[in-house]
């Protein structure tokens, strides 16, 4: 819960007005979220993402503010244009091969092995 | 001047005149840090072994030979830049251990040049940050004032070169990286047009705002730099040939026409940073070049611009680290109680990624997901193009921009750890350059109580000939602006 505090005097009376703005993201979002980007959060973290990323997304809703309506999006700045390579194969070095299964947390026979997926 | 002081040009000229050898001058560096380097933290990993087996392989082959000006010089890279054989870690526990098997074609282009590598310098966890509070590791201190942030996210490699800990270092710009800790720092630093330089071996943090670019103690040795590691490379199809427009000897300062824009000098920059900046403007108007206030109209979209476009790149470029092909695993824990492949992801990612990073993936995979895209993502890649015309507009008008680098000098260390949205706040100058693809530099403009401030320069896209150019005008001007 985001709270905004206002506070003013009149006539030596003073006022405070206390403002109770919903966050723009809920909790069971927040955990809807992290599955999605297979991210495993801790029960007593999601309040603190709710509120952070709450803030981070307020503060990215002035964009709706610019007039995008007559533009095209960017999709590459500087306007470079697809390049492709011949599509025949590539030499494989062994000892590059070597190298990357050695960061492989675990192999079999050479191939990466995984866990179950059910 | 003591070795650990020199410039490129200066270090070269040495090892030509044979005052110094390689060995020598690697071996100072290495001291160096080892004496000071406890205290101040630029460097994640050092690799002397093989700086000095560099070093010594130079001055066995080069003798009495013409070599390159990088040859035997010793360089520090910013850890998120692959180097064949060395841990390359990004700032994150999730590659504490992870040891790179090739080379960045930027690192490629060096050692052929001869460079001497002496280690990896302290980040924000992959480049996400602007103070270097976010190393999974330690935070690297400002060199300047200890209890200061050196800035973010190439924070060691402003470090290394601040502190004399290396003769100039690489770093790696995506909204600031590069230029914010040069500013703070009191050093130069480049972010060069987006595809000038290959990210080929650059850990991906936006890929379509990244680039590599140098931090060093000159407009000429970021010159120099710049010269060896830009051009086209196969593995890297972003990447362009550059076709230099403007040869340094044809450009006249009396012909350049500078732009400041007005939406850079707004409510929230510390005035005595203002007043710094603007008494550099003041000086440099006495070279004899046009001054006009310029309108960059949507400035003030530019941080909610980048702060969507770069958590959707980060969520889609992080999904790589799943704990299966390399890096930090719950399947290596012994005492694991996981499950199934579902339990792998969750745990490794949970545990090997720090909070911001966290943060960003979220919001990333937020702006994304099904029924947001449009409103979050598509807004943003359009605004980037209402961002990219300001800035041909502007370059019709003018050849250069010029703006502070950052609002602030070096804030302390704590001072806006704990509030995602002031942290976002520091980038506010810097995030439109790439955002746009543009080249800019900072160099220092002087200091106010002792801590540097930075003058961003600003150039039309593969117009770093003019940056260069201007900058070195400026260097020697700026040089007695401390307040």
């Amino acid at each position: 819960m985001r709270i905004c505090e206002f506070a003013y005097s009149c006539n030596s009376h003073k006022i405070r007005i206390t403002i109770r703005m919903e966050p723009m993201i809920t909790k069971k979002e927040v955990q809807h979220i992290a599955k999605l980007a297979r991210l495993g959060l801790l029960e007593k973290e999601l309040g603190k993402f709710q509120k952070e990323l709450s803030s981070i997304l307020d503060f990215v809703k002035k964009l709706q503010g610019a007039d995008t309506s007559k533009v095209e999006p960017v999709s590459h700045i500087t306007g470079a244009k697809n390049v492709m390579r011949n599509d025949t194969g590539r030499k494989i070095d062994i000892e590059r091969v070597k190298k990357i299964l050695k960061e492989v947390p675990e192999t079999k026979e050479g191939y990466v092995k995984v866990k179950a997926v059910f | 001047m003591r070795l650990h002081e020199l410039t490129i040009v200066q270090a070269h000229e040495g090892l030509r005149k044979k005052d110094f050898s390689s060995l020598e001058l690697t071996k100072a560096f290495l001291a160096r840090i080892e004496k000071e380097d406890k205290k101040i933290g630029a460097f994640i990993n050092l690799s002397p072994e093989m700086a000095l087996s560099a070093a010594k392989k130079f001055d066995e082959k080069m003798g009495g030979r013409d070599f390159h000006l990088l040859a035997g010089i010793p360089a520090a890279i910013k850890d998120n830049i692959l180097v064949e054989g060395e841990r390359c870690t990004a700032g994150s526990k999730i590659l504490e251990d992870y040891v790179a098997s090739y080379d960045a074609t930027v690192i490629r282009k060096i050692k052929e040049a001869g460079a001497v590598i002496l280690g990896k310098t302290n980040m924000d966890e992959f480049a996400m940050g602007a103070s270097g509070e976010n190393s999974a590791f330690f935070p690297a201190r400002n060199p300047l004032d200890l209890k200061r942030v050196p800035g973010g996210s190439s924070s060691g490699s402003a470090v290394a070169v601040a502190a004399d800990f290396s003769v100039y270092a690489l770093g790696s710009d995506t909204g600031g990286s590069i230029r914010q800790p040069a500013s703070f720092c009191g050093v130069v630093g480049l972010k060069p047009t987006y595809g000038a330089v290959s990210r080929y071996g650059l850990i991906a943090m936006a890929s379509s705002l990244d680039q590599i670019g140098p931090i060093t103690k000159t407009v000429e040795d970021a010159r120099i730099i710049f010269e060896v590691i830009r051009g086209q490379d196969e593995l890297d199809s972003t990447s362009l040939e550059l076709k230099i427009k403007n040869q340094i000897s044809k450009i006249k300062i009396n012909k350049l026409r500078i732009g400041i824009p007005k939406e850079y000098f707004i409510k929230g920059i510390d005035p005595k940073v203002e007043s710094m900046v603007k008494k550099g403007i003041e000086k440099i108007k006495e070279s004899g070049v046009k001054i006009e206030e310029i309108s960059l109209p949507h400035t003030e979209y530019a941080l909610a611009c980048y702060y969507i476009i770069v958590p959707s790149e980060v969520s889609a470029n992080l999904a790589r680290y799943d704990g299966i092909k390399y890096g930090m695993s719950e399947i290596r824990n012994p005492k694991s109680k996981i499950q199934n492949l579902l339990d792998v992801y969750l745990k490794s990612r949970q545990d090997g990624f720090g909070d911001e990073v966290k943060r960003r993936i979220m919001i990333g995979t937020y702006a994304l997901s099904s029924g947001y895209y449009d409103a979050y993502y598509l807004r943003a890649q359009k605004a980037r193009t209402l961002i990219k015309k300001d800035f041909e507009e502007a370059f019709k008008k003018v050849d250069l921009i010029l703006t502070p680098t950052c609002p602030t000098t070096a804030f302390k260390i704590g001072e806006k750890k704990k509030d995602p949205i002031s942290m976002y706040l520091a980038d506010i100058f810097t995030v439109s350059v790439n955002l746009a693809g543009l080249p800019a530099m900072s160099i220092p403009c002087g200091k106010v109580e002792g801590l540097p401030v930075g003058l961003q320069i600003i150039g039309s896209w593969f117009e770093e000939e003019k940056i260069f150019y201007f900058a070195q005008t400026l260097e020697q001007q700026l040089t007695t602006n401390d307040q």
